[in-house]
């Protein structure tokens, strides 16, 4: 393995010691401890000595089961239903909180359910609250990564441009990303309020008074988009000055042919802007997907993961669990696996993105 | 060269030693920020350095919402000062957790503090508070009137049908946004500090207080089911702004007329005395069944485990706990004084004051937050049990949740030493 890298090169690892060294010691060497620490009970501040459990918080955290309800039927055997005909099953916690028959379900809740002729089939986890975290993420995630990776490609093809004053409008794009998030998120706060937002009145306005308001961030089924949408808007600034620097490394030479073939605008695109940009592209995926799954800020300051969970988050709760309830070793199993899964995925992303010989 | 500076560490140790006749002693303290606040603080702190020739008390100020934190990360890297102030709930976690000592004060000196302002854990005393804070249903005199609904005593409160019919009557005249403002808004300690009392009333509570072992059966139990059902009811009956109440329109809804009623503390009264002068009412809460009560417990003062000091410390503190000090933050910052006799020279809590009542209050109703280390988590627990009832949650459910994390942490600490 001898090769330029390592012999004869004392100045190049000594320009790179104070970059490695940092990193060691602030990322390399935190995570080892959040690996050790995941597998005990270490408490943020405890007279109680730190014990070995194994595998026990990984059990806690990602435990699921599955139990069938069969509908309460009245002493002639018919099926007993409420008000509106829905059909009256058995609450879980009969069989989640110290059923000896049940033993494998104890301390479960349940995650989500489905009809299954006059039954229901209902998943129960663990720990819900971590995977509806987990769901939220990816949910996140998918969503954000291509939105705002195209999102940003049209800002830079559209500030692409010679014209008169076209740094306003690059300034003006890329302001949300240097301001601060908690200021972003605390300003979004104020635009998503339900009794007297910005946004509520804009679409009020526009649809004359039609348009009933909204309390964005106060209901489950809209909480999530909202944050998704004003994360979009805070990032896309950032991402769209990476893709400006790969189109401008694009050589003006091929425009130049590509106009005297008579190409069109789209074949332009297509054949000398898009393959200009794949190393750009791989970079932005990645680059958005893991910063897309590390989202906090927002979530802590403008929902706290609420309502009813619909906004929870791996990171958050990482957060929520080891410093806000002292429980440290929690939060290292959550740190740990969101570890795993930002792992396989950039190497799923780097394998399909590769250079094909 | 050598020669110079060894002469230099020769003046310099003449002169700090001279500095150094008083012991220097520190002083943490959560106000940083308000200046009336500090005013009060270092004029104390003055006279105790003059008064007496062995210590200097030397305060640093923290802005309140990293105080926590901050202590506990000190007490991580050993720094900690030598007197501490700190929120009544959360002493028994830090005394448990071996960050404070106990507080060597007279039993006869504090005889006459308000219960809850002396912080007892493991039957001794480790901090003393100055002042509590106290919660009412903040209204006026002429809106009750206006909807012929009773003005509740301390003797007389509400009862839980009178409490809803009168909400619903004021939600019925479509006058307000709403009749009830919880203050929903103030994510954090608010939720246990003020909503834990109703659940109370309603004969529930966060832990089960016999032993502090778990929460099953008085946090899900049928009071607390009862409890919570209610809860949900304010909110799903639109009586009260839900979990995402813009924080501006908690401060300021009572005195713009969009809300009929609020619930909030003795610290908030002044501008609403302001605006409202001899209409406003200041209530107690409603009795739910089990009497009507209201929490306490403010910021107490302390001594770290570590500090060398501790006489000294507890001088600084004895000092402070006399009735011209207790008075003086009284005024300042509205808080209610933890002595009788500090009340009746204060501005606000003598006899026929305007917040009086606050007094009454904190004496005949307070009831302290769980004792216990754990408290700490099963706050945050409660904190979200309640936002997720308030959201639509299964009430049932939520609660049996709550009680699982609950218990689940205190097997984790080990019974937390109780």
């Amino acid at each position: 393995m001898a090769s330029k890298l390592t012999q004869s090169n004392s100045a190049g690892w000594a320009f790179a010691l104070p970059g490695f060294g940092l990193i060691a010691l602030f990322i390399v060497v935190p995570f080892f401890f959040a690996f050790g620490l995941s597998l005990t009970n270490q408490r943020l501040v405890s007279p109680n000595p730190t014990e070995f459990v194994g595998l026990a918080n990984y059990k806690n955290l990602l435990g699921v089961g599955m139990i069938t309800l069969e509908p309460e039927r009245n002493d002639a055997g018919e099926i007993l239903r409420g008000q509106d005909g829905e059909i009256q099953y058995p609450r879980v916690r009969n069989y989640t909180r110290k059923n000896p028959d049940y033993p494998h379900l104890d301390g479960m809740r349940e995650w989500f359910r489905w009809s299954s002729g006059d039954n229901a089939k209902v998943v129960l986890a663990k720990d819900v609250v971590f995977v509806k975290a987990l769901k939220n993420t990816l949910t996140f995630v998918v969503i954000v990564a291509p939105l705002q990776a195209s999102l940003a490609l049209l800002l830079a093809l559209l500030i692409n441009q010679k014209l008169r004053g076209i740094n306003v409008f690059r300034t003006i794009y890329f302001m949300p990303v240097v301001i601060s998030i908690v200021v972003v998120s605390l300003l979004w706060r104020f635009i998503y309020s339900g009794d007297n937002g910005l946004l509520n009145n804009i679409l009020g306005a526009l649809t004359f008074g039609l348009f009933e308001p909204v309390d964005w961030l106060g209901q489950p089924s809209t909480a999530l988009g909202a944050i998704i949408a004003m994360s979009i808007w805070q990032a896309v600034g950032f991402h769209m000055v990476i893709w400006l620097s790969g189109l401008q490394t694009i050589s003006p030479v091929l425009y130049e042919a590509a106009r005297i073939e008579g190409s069109s605008a789209w074949q332009t695109f297509k054949y000398v802007t898009w393959p200009g940009l794949r190393n750009t592209a791989v970079l932005i995926l990645i680059v958005i997907t893991m910063q897309a799954f590390a989202i906090f800020a927002q979530i802590d300051v403008m929902t706290s993961g609420g309502p009813l969970d619909s906004t929870q988050t791996l990171v958050f709760q990482a957060v929520e669990r080891g410093y806000g309830k002292q429980d440290i070793s929690g939060g290292s199993v959550i740190s740990v696996i969101l570890f795993l899964i930002v792992l396989s995925i950039s190497l799923i992303q780097r394998w399909l993105t590769r250079e094909k010989n | 060269m050598k020669l110079t500076i060894s002469g230099a560490i020769v003046a310099y140790a003449a002169v700090s030693g001279a500095a150094l006749a008083q012991t220097e002693l520190a002083l943490w303290y959560h106000g940083a920020g308000n200046e009336e606040e500090a005013a009060v603080l270092n004029g104390a702190i003055e006279d105790f350095n003059n008064a007496q020739g062995d210590w200097t008390v030397v305060v640093e100020s923290f802005p309140q919402i990293a105080y926590n934190d901050s202590v506990v990360a000190a007490a991580l890297a050993g720094n900690l000062p030598d007197i501490l102030d700190i929120d009544g709930p959360v002493m028994p976690n830090w005394a448990w957790s071996g960050y404070l000592q106990p507080l060597q004060v007279d039993e006869t000196l504090v005889s006459n503090f308000l219960p809850s302002t002396v912080g007892r854990w493991d039957g001794e005393i480790y901090s003393v508070g100055l002042w509590d804070a106290a919660v009412a249903i903040m209204t006026r005199q002429s809106t009750l009137d206006k909807y012929g609904i009773r003005v509740p005593t301390l003797e007389e409160p509400w009862s839980l049908e009178e409490f809803n019919a009168a909400l619903e009557t004021i939600k019925a005249s479509g006058d307000f946004d709403y009749p009830l403002d919880l203050g929903t808004a103030w994510t954090g300690e608010w939720y246990p500090y003020a909503f834990s009392p109703f659940l109370q009333s309603f004969g529930g509570d966060i832990v089960n207080r016999d032993d502090y072992q778990s929460a099953d059966g008085v946090l899900n139990g049928d009071a607390a089911i009862a409890f919570g059902e209610w809860w949900q009811s304010l909110f799903a009956n639109d009586y009260a702004p839900g979990t995402s109440q813009d924080p501006a329109v908690r401060d300021t809804g009572l005195i713009d007329g969009k809300y009929a009623m609020s619930w909030n503390g003795n610290w908030a009264a002044t501008p609403v005395l302001d605006a409202f002068g001899d209409d406003t009412l200041f209530l107690p809460a409603p009795d739910f069944g089990n009497g009507s009560t209201i929490g306490a417990g403010s910021w107490q003062f302390g001594i770290s485990a570590t500090s060398a000091h501790p006489d000294g410390a507890a001088a600084f503190i004895e000092h402070l706990m006399q009735d011209k000090y207790t008075a003086a933050f009284s005024d300042t910052l509205g808080l209610v004084p933890a002595t009788p006799t500090a009340a009746a020279q204060s501005k606000y809590y003598a006899e026929g004051a305007p917040m009086e009542v606050f007094y009454g209050l904190s004496e005949a109703q307070a009831l302290v937050r769980p004792v216990t280390p754990g408290y700490v988590v099963a706050a945050k627990v409660f904190e979200k049990a309640l936002s997720d009832i308030a959201n639509g949650g299964d009430v049932i459910d939520t609660l049996d949740a709550a009680v699982d994390e609950i218990d689940a942490d205190i097997a984790k600490n080990g019974g937390y030493g109780h």
